[in-house]
Parts: structure tokens; C-alpha cells; sequence
């Protein structure tokens, strides 16, 4: 992988902040966006903008094989078998709350349980606390073991045959644990229950394959992976999609109105209401591209590389906490003494450096860690070894400039 | 970007040796107010006297340097004051947190002033602010 080549195709890399090179290390809040994928979405506003699925007229026809082109570009992507399994939504938060809704309210009854892990971020968690109280279900939390990983025995113990649903991240957004979803999808099936990805931060960074995950649903979000915002997918095996309500009811959904009853369009268009977001589905096929031609492999390898060396360099900053276990995604969370993540973050961004800090939508997560919140650096395709080295620069001057003060 | 116009010798000074901390026994008015975009949080308690002095105060709470050194700074501020000083301090320091000039009474409460420069940390700041404003509300409903 030529790095320079690639961060050459990211026009935002290329400027200063506070009169250093910016370092970017805060792509699992989004990632920055390859100059294809800013183009095709001009190039769409510029010679293609229409309404989709009903104008006669030649834009109509462009908008609609753009968008829908974008579909089965996506679902062959994540290896879905037809393209209307893939419904396009605003992002992962609602693609998961569009099952918590479509799918979780017809199946749950009183006494049914909705299995977790303690990993999970908000937008995994509250559309299934609030589908649990609709239904008088409750939930179950698999135990996290120190490292921050979970065994899949303990997930074997939790689920029972009252389980309808089982809802875990592929990737933890804060530990970096990559979950063996393949195994936890054999452990849900095997007790009648589904299984539901949140591939937020998994999909950007891996090659995914959802029949061979056998996941019944699997989301994630287009701006983690080099996409636009407010484009992302939910993916669902047909039978279940076709099981489920719509959601949101209006044009473009509908197939017969009448004045007091209506009828639904087929898969995928009954959860897609209202003027879709074209131009975000053009972009993030232009994303998916991108990301192809790099091949998702060696996205992989790259960050694990550049992973591995930031542990060994980080590694040389005395009093430097990380969490979660040594095989993991691309990511690393930690704090520095007592020092608290903001002011870290702070004195990171004066060098250039950025980076989140805060509880990272994770407030139960970081309750079980025993902090308030914590500092979080993480990599993709485009950063390098002098990225890391920036990095572990800022972390020292930081302690250098609260040492007096904090210690 | 000047780091020291943030992180002033006072500021870490009251991060450090934070006045006010803990809590209040009896009848205080309390408030919890947290940052939900950062975790950071905060209860303060009042005492109040039935004309509205602040007879004392007290907090507790995890933070940033900055939302606990300004908590208290707050707290010393208004102590043995009267809420409607205090609320008006609360005024000053929001127009401050605009970058505009403010002297305090309590003069340390202006080595907050770089604070204004750094967008991302004006809510640490106002966080303490916030509860003493909540705090005032909420004696107003129970009277």
C-alpha cells in the first residue's frame, strides 16, 4: 500500500492547524473523505440531480440507476445476496433503531429478553432499552472478562430460549475488541434467537461477509468509511425484512392508497419514505470504490501495522493507561496520569494532533472501566509511522506541561 | 494557539486545591447537571437563608481542569452573596465566555477569560454556571 499515495487523495490532510501538519487520529468518529468521493457527489448535483423512481424524464432515469447502482454496489460489498436486502437509512443509529421498531415490536412479548454486551455504544443500546420497555422484555448484559473481551461461553450462558434478539458490536468503538460474531450468530441461532451487527466500526476496516457471518442484521454507517454523512445501510436476511413493518410511512413507499387503508411497495422500498438520500448513496458507492480498489485486506494489514507500531511507541510514555485487549482493531484508548482526556486533548490539538476524548457514547463502558471518560487515537488507511510519532510527541508534551502542575 | 492563555497558573492552582469541595448537611438546595457530550458533572449544593444569601456552598464532581477549577472559583465567588449577584456574576461570566472583557469582584474568576479562545472548552467552563442557574431555578419553583 502506497501511503503517500493515498493520503495525496485526501484534500484535508493537506493544511496546518495551530502551524503543524494536521495529524488526524479520530477517524472512528468519522473518517476524512478521498477526493472520488467528494467528485462523484458534485458530478451527481451536476449532471444528474432528480427525483428517483418516478421522473420520466432522463434525470429521473440517471438519479434512479445511480441510486439504485449504488445498491447492489453496497451489497455486493458486504457479500448480501440481493440487492433489497440493503435498505438505505441515515446512518447506523437509525438502520439499528429501524429493527429495534420493525422488527423487535412484532416479535418481543412480556418476559422475552434482548441479550447485550457491555460493549455496546449508545445507538446499540437505547433503541433496544426502549423496545424492551414497549414490550415488557428485558435485557441481558454478557460480561466483559479484563481485557475487555468477551467469551463466547459466557454469551452460551446468557442467552436462553426467551432470547429473541441478541444485539452486539462487530468492533468496539472504545476497546478496539473485534467480536467473533460468526460464533455469536451460531449461539444465538442455536437458542431461536437473532442476531443484530452494529458493523459501525468494522465495515470501514474489514472485509465483511454477511452470509458468511450469518448475521440476521447487520448496520453500519458511511461516513466511518470514507463516505459522506448522513448515508448508511441496514442490512437484513429477506424473510425477516419482509416479516417487518415500515417505520416511516409516506410517498415513495406505498403501493396502493386508498383513502382509509394503503399497501406497502416490496423490498427494499417499504422502509425507504420519502425522497431518499441519492446523492449520500452515490457518495458512499463511490466510498465503496475506493475502499475496493485498495482492496480491504490490506486496509486491514496497514492498520494493524500501524496499530502495533503506535502500542510499542506508546509504550515509551511513562504513565500512559491504554484499555482493552493486545489483538484489536485499529484503535487505542487511554489516559495519561491524572491527567484529564480533555486537557489531553486539548494540548494535542494546539501540536496538530487530533483526537476524541470524552465517553465516546459508551457511558456504561466507561462506568465498568472506572473512569468519567478517557482520550481515544485512532487510525486508518491513510495515517502512517509519523502520524504515531506526532502522537507519542504531543503525549510527552503534554505530560511535560501539566507534569508541574498534576504530576 | 497559546496554551498558557488556557491553562493560567490560578486555574491549576483551584484544579488542584479545589475550594468548597464536598457536601452539604441538612436542607441544602442541590443540583446534579452533567455534560452529556463529555461526562463531565457536577452537584452543587446551596444553603440558603430564607432572604436569599448564600450562607454556604459546596461541590463535587469529575472533570476537566477547567469545568472543576471554575466550579471552584464559582463557589468562593458567591459565597455569603445574594442569589441575584450571583446570577448576575453567572451573566458576566457567559458574556466573558463570548470573549467579552469582565472584571469580578473575585478576581480570579478572569484567568477564565482565555478560555473563550477554545471553543470546545467554553461548556467545561460553563458547567458550574449552569447549576448555580438551575439551583436558582429551583428555589424559585419550590417558593
Amino acid at each position: 500500500m502506497d501511503i503517500a499515495r493515498i493520503r495525496d487523495q485526501f484534500p484535508i490532510l493537506k493544511q496546518e492547524i495551530h502551524g503543524h501538519p494536521l495529524v488526524y487520529l479520530d477517524s472512528a468518529a468519522t473518517s476524512q473523505k478521498p477526493a472520488a468521493v467528494i467528485e462523484a457527489i458534485r458530478e451527481y448535483y451536476e449532471h444528474s440531480n432528480s427525483n428517483v423512481h418516478r421522473g420520466v424524464h432522463t434525470l429521473g432515469s440517471r438519479a434512479t440507476e445511480a441510486y439504485e447502482g449504488a445498491r447492489e454496489k453496497i451489497a455486493k460489498f458486504i457479500g448480501a445476496p440481493q440487492p433489497e436486502t440493503v435498505i438505505f437509512t441515515r446512518g447506523t443509529t437509525s438502520a439499528i433503531n429501524l429493527v429495534a421498531h420493525g422488527y423487535a415490536r412484532i416479535v418481543l412479548q412480556p418476559g422475552d429478553e434482548i441479550v447485550l454486551t457491555m460493549l455496546e455504544h449508545h445507538s446499540n443500546l437505547i433503541p433496544w432499552q426502549q423496545a424492551a420497555k414497549a414490550a415488557g422484555a428485558k435485557l441481558k448484559y454478557v460480561p466483559l472478562q479484563q481485557d475487555g473481551t468477551i467469551r463466547i461461553e459466557d454469551l452460551d450462558a446468557v442467552v436462553t430460549e426467551r432470547t429473541k434478539i441478541v444485539a452486539m458490536t462487530h468492533a468496539s468503538n472504545v476497546m478496539g475488541t473485534v467480536n467473533p460474531i460468526k460464533e455469536a450468530a451460531r449461539i444465538a441461532h442455536k437458542h431461536g434467537a437473532k442476531i443484530v451487527v452494529d458493523g459501525a466500526q468494522s465495515a470501514p476496516h474489514m472485509s465483511i461477509d454477511v452470509q458468511d457471518l450469518d448475521c440476521d442484521f447487520f448496520a453500519f454507517s458511511g461516513h466511518k468509511m470514507c463516505g459522506p454523512t448522513g448515508i448508511g445501510v441496514l442490512y437484513g436476511k429477506k424473510e425477516l425484512l419482509e416479516q417487518m413493518e415500515p417505520v416511516e410511512f409516506g410517498g415513495e413507499m406505498i403501493d396502493h392508497v386508498d383513502l382509509h387503508e394503503s399497501t406497502w411497495k416490496e423490498l427494499p422500498w417499504k422502509f425507504e419514505g420519502g425522497t431518499p438520500i441519492i446523492a449520500g448513496a452515490v457518495g458512499l458507492a463511490a466510498a465503496v470504490d475506493f475502499l475496493e480498489e485498495i482492496g480491504m485486506d490490506n486496509i486491514r494489514r496497514h492498520e494493524q501495522q500501524i496499530v502495533n507500531y503506535a502500542m510499542d511507541e506508546l509504550a515509551k510514555v511513562p504513565d500512559l493507561k491504554i484499555y482493552g485487549p493486545k489483538e484489536r482493531s485499529g484503535l487505542i484508548t487511554f489516559n495519561l496520569g491524572n491527567i484529564h482526556p480533555h486537557d489531553v486533548a486539548t494540548v494535542l490539538d494546539s501540536e496538530g494532533v487530533a483526537v476524541r476524548a470524552g465517553h465516546h457514547c459508551c457511558q456504561p463502558l466507561m462506568r465498568w472501566l472506572g473512569v468519567a471518560a478517557t482520550a481515544r487515537a485512532s487510525f486508518y488507511l491513510y495515517n502512517n509511522e509519523e502520524d504515531v510519532d506526532r502522537l507519542v510527541k504531543a503525549l510527552l508534551k503534554t505530560k511535560e506541561y501539566f507534569g508541574h502542575a498534576i504530576g | 494557539m497559546q496554551l498558557d492563555d488556557l491553562y493560567r497558573r490560578v486555574i491549576m492552582d483551584h484544579y488542584q486545591r479545589p475550594r468548597n469541595r464536598g457536601k452539604l448537611a441538612g436542607d441544602a438546595v442541590t443540583v446534579e447537571l452533567n455534560n452529556p457530550s463529555c461526562g463531565d458533572r457536577i452537584t452543587l449544593q446551596m444553603d440558603l437563608s430564607s432572604d436569599g444569601i448564600v450562607r454556604d456552598v459546596k461541590f463535587e464532581g469529575e472533570g476537566c481542569s477547567i469545568s472543576m477549577a471554575s466550579a471552584s472559583m464559582m463557589t468562593d465567588a458567591i459565597k455569603g452573596k445574594h442569589l441575584e449577584d450571583a446570577l448576575e456574576m453567572a451573566q458576566d461570566f457567559s458574556s466573558m465566555m463570548k470573549g467579552d472583557y469582565k472584571e469580578f469582584d473575585y478576581e480570579d474568576i478572569e484567568s477564565l477569560s482565555g478560555v473563550s479562545k477554545f471553543p470546545a472548552r467554553i461548556r467545561c467552563a460553563t458547567l458550574a454556571w449552569n447549576a448555580l442557574r438551575k439551583g436558582a431555578e429551583q428555589r424559585q419553583t419550590k417558593a
